[in-house]
């Protein structure tokens, strides 16, 4: 029941993954690292079986936007937990936006179900081998995945709005 | 017991009944308390298989907060599980505090416990006292929904408004205990432990009611963890998981209380477990009362807190921050944070994606009902209509944070 210090989760994941995880950083306390689509099911998977760290509970996934990082405008997120050491982790991986197609989470965690359909709900990410990929909350016959950063919140065309004199 | 067992007997499959019935149970059932919509093949009264359909009440705000500063967002937050909006506030403040380095005095953390496990008693009752009304017996909700009234006067004794709270700024609340709303507080410690006895009585070891969801909807430790459940839920199932104690935010860890978990998760034990937390957060709230510090009420943060109304009027600076704050001209720093809260169902979560602009550049919101809804086709499988019905309302599924 021991507690696991960033710096010891930092070195366990490097000797465990090596070059696969990078970009390793510790905003506000929480480890980040990225990973490559390719990789992110067996990490996760290694991380559920290891017998130190114990990361079995997937707390949260998401999906994000950049339309500027050419190359790799999508990407997701996953935070994970053990709940055993009390540590967190972030795992993002990112990959273009012609090609938005992940390995599904759902072998290794039920609840990676809805989370994975929201995600392809608003960003439009195809998880591969997932069992129900539908939209979940918006209406089935959308044809856009509305939290792309290409659709702006309000009605680009109000002319009684304009946006510096809100401050937005 | 002979007549039981005939009726969960399947039909064979010769028989001109086995036909299964497509049953909508919602999306505007009064026994589902909210709007969602389960599909669900039913075999007489049994349940075969539910789908279950979300998203009626979907408002996009975590799109609409790509398009918000940070104060406009707690509104938002509000609407979520709108049973216990303190929570969902603080929550989000204590994600743009984390953001921004702000350090919140000690007076302000401990008026936050104090809201926080006001709304957590008032959620669970919901909750348990809804779970009465779903097993036939009304008179329990009707008497401590009076006392789910006091707290909704204290709220608005503390911020102004009852149910969409908006509680709370950056770096502490807005005012500070007026002594009607400390009274008020001491007033509802006073009486609250007589009512929620007589409520505990009525139903703890009922005949009735112990028939009703004794062993209806288990679920074991391994699949709730698999499926994501946390708070109640989770730790009626038997895992001790609480971020109060585990992560301990807003000086939770300097109140000495009691983590009540149950042993097979079904919905007796999850109505048992927000039983207990009721009297732990009233031994929380009497701790928090009796220590309460001196000091100020929020922290000097003044690009994010609004300065008093008079400094407005005679003061540059301040006039120059209150135009600044209102017109929402100010930058947040770049970074990324997670936070959670206990919410009243679970661990509330804010991930929050800053490029350094005004308003978030994402904000995700994990909300505990989305993720553990799934489990619920699951749990139903199997059992009679009517315990369906228990199992939703003991889980304390609420549509505004399922549906975000």
């Amino acid at each position: 029941m021991a507690d696991i210090t960033n710096e010891q989760l930092i070195q366990r994941l490097q000797e465990k993954f090596g070059e696969q995880v990078f970009d390793i950083q510790e905003p506000y306390g929480l480890v980040t690292v990225t990973t490559t689509r390719e990789n992110i099911i067996p990490m996760l998977q290694a991380l559920y079986d290891d017998e130190v760290l114990q990361m079995q509970f997937l707390t949260t996934m998401c999906g994000m936007h950049f339309p500027d990082n050419k190359g790799q405008e999508l990407g997701v997120v996953y935070h994970v937990h053990s709940l055993q050491n009390n540590i967190r982790l972030r795992i993002k991986i990112f990959f273009p936006e012609d090609d938005a197609v992940v390995p599904t989470a759902t072998n290794l965690y039920l609840t990676a179900n809805w989370m994975e359909r929201e995600a392809w709900d608003f960003y439009g990410i195809r998880f591969e081998g997932h069992p129900n990929l539908i939209r979940i909350l918006n209406v089935e016959e959308m044809e856009v995945f509305p939290m792309r950063k290409e659709f702006p919140l309000e009605d680009q065309t109000r002319e009684d709005k304009i946006n510096t004199f809100f401050g937005r | 017991m002979e007549l039981a067992k005939q009726n969960t007997q399947i039909v064979t499959p010769d028989s001109y009944m086995q036909e299964l019935t497509t049953l909508n149970l919602g999306p505007t059932h009064p026994a589902t308390h909210g709007i969602f919509q389960n599909i669900l093949k039913m075999d007489g009264e049994k349940i075969v298989s539910g789908v279950p359909t979300i998203g009626y009440i979907h408002r996009a705000f975590e799109k609409i907060a790509e398009r918000r500063n940070f104060y406009q967002i707690t509104p938002l937050t509000d609407r979520m599980n709108y049973c216990s909006s303190p929570i969902n506030n603080m929550g989000w403040w204590m994600t743009v505090e984390k953001l921004l380095g702000v350090t919140v005095p000690k007076r302000a953390e401990y008026i936050r416990v104090i809201v926080m496990e006001l709304a957590r008693i008032a959620d669970h009752l919901i909750c348990n006292s809804i779970l009465g009304v779903d097993t036939g017996a009304f008179s329990g909700f009707l008497y401590v929904f009076q006392e789910r009234e006091k707290i909704y006067e204290i709220y608005e004794e503390i911020c102004g408004a009852r149910l969409t709270t908006n509680m709370g700024r950056v770096g502490g609340m807005e005012r500070d205990l007026s002594p009607v709303a400390i009274q008020k507080i001491r007033d509802f410690l006073r009486d609250f432990p007589k009512v929620m006895t007589e409520f505990e009585t009525m139903f703890n070891r009922n005949r009735i009611f112990v028939d009703r969801v004794e062993g209806v909807g288990p679920i074991t430790a391994e699949k709730a963890l698999n499926y994501g459940f946390t708070g109640p839920n989770l730790r009626a199932a038997g895992v001790d998981y609480d971020v109060r104690v585990m992560n301990p935010y807003s000086s939770y860890q300097d109140f000495d209380f009691e983590v009540p978990v149950g042993t097979k998760g079904d919905t007796y034990d999850r109505f048992m477990v927000r039983n207990e937390e009721i009297w732990q957060s009233l031994r929380i709230i009497q701790q928090a009362m009796d220590n309460l510090p001196e000091g100020p009420f929020h922290a000097d943060a003044p690009e994010f807190y609004l300065p008093p109304k008079q400094e407005v009027y005679r003061n540059m600076e301040a006039l120059i921050y209150h135009f600044k704050i209102v017109m929402g001209e100010i930058d947040a720093p770049a970074g990324e944070v997670y936070h959670s809260v206990e919410g009243g169902n679970g661990e509330l979560g804010f991930y929050l994606v800053s490029d350094g602009g005004r308003t978030p550049y994402r904000l995700h919101f994990r909300r505990p009902c989305f993720i553990y809804y799934q489990a619920y086709p699951e749990m139903v499988v199997g059992t009679q209509l009517s315990d369906a019905i228990v199992i939703l309302s003991s889980m304390n599924v609420i549509a505004g944070e399922l549906d975000a």
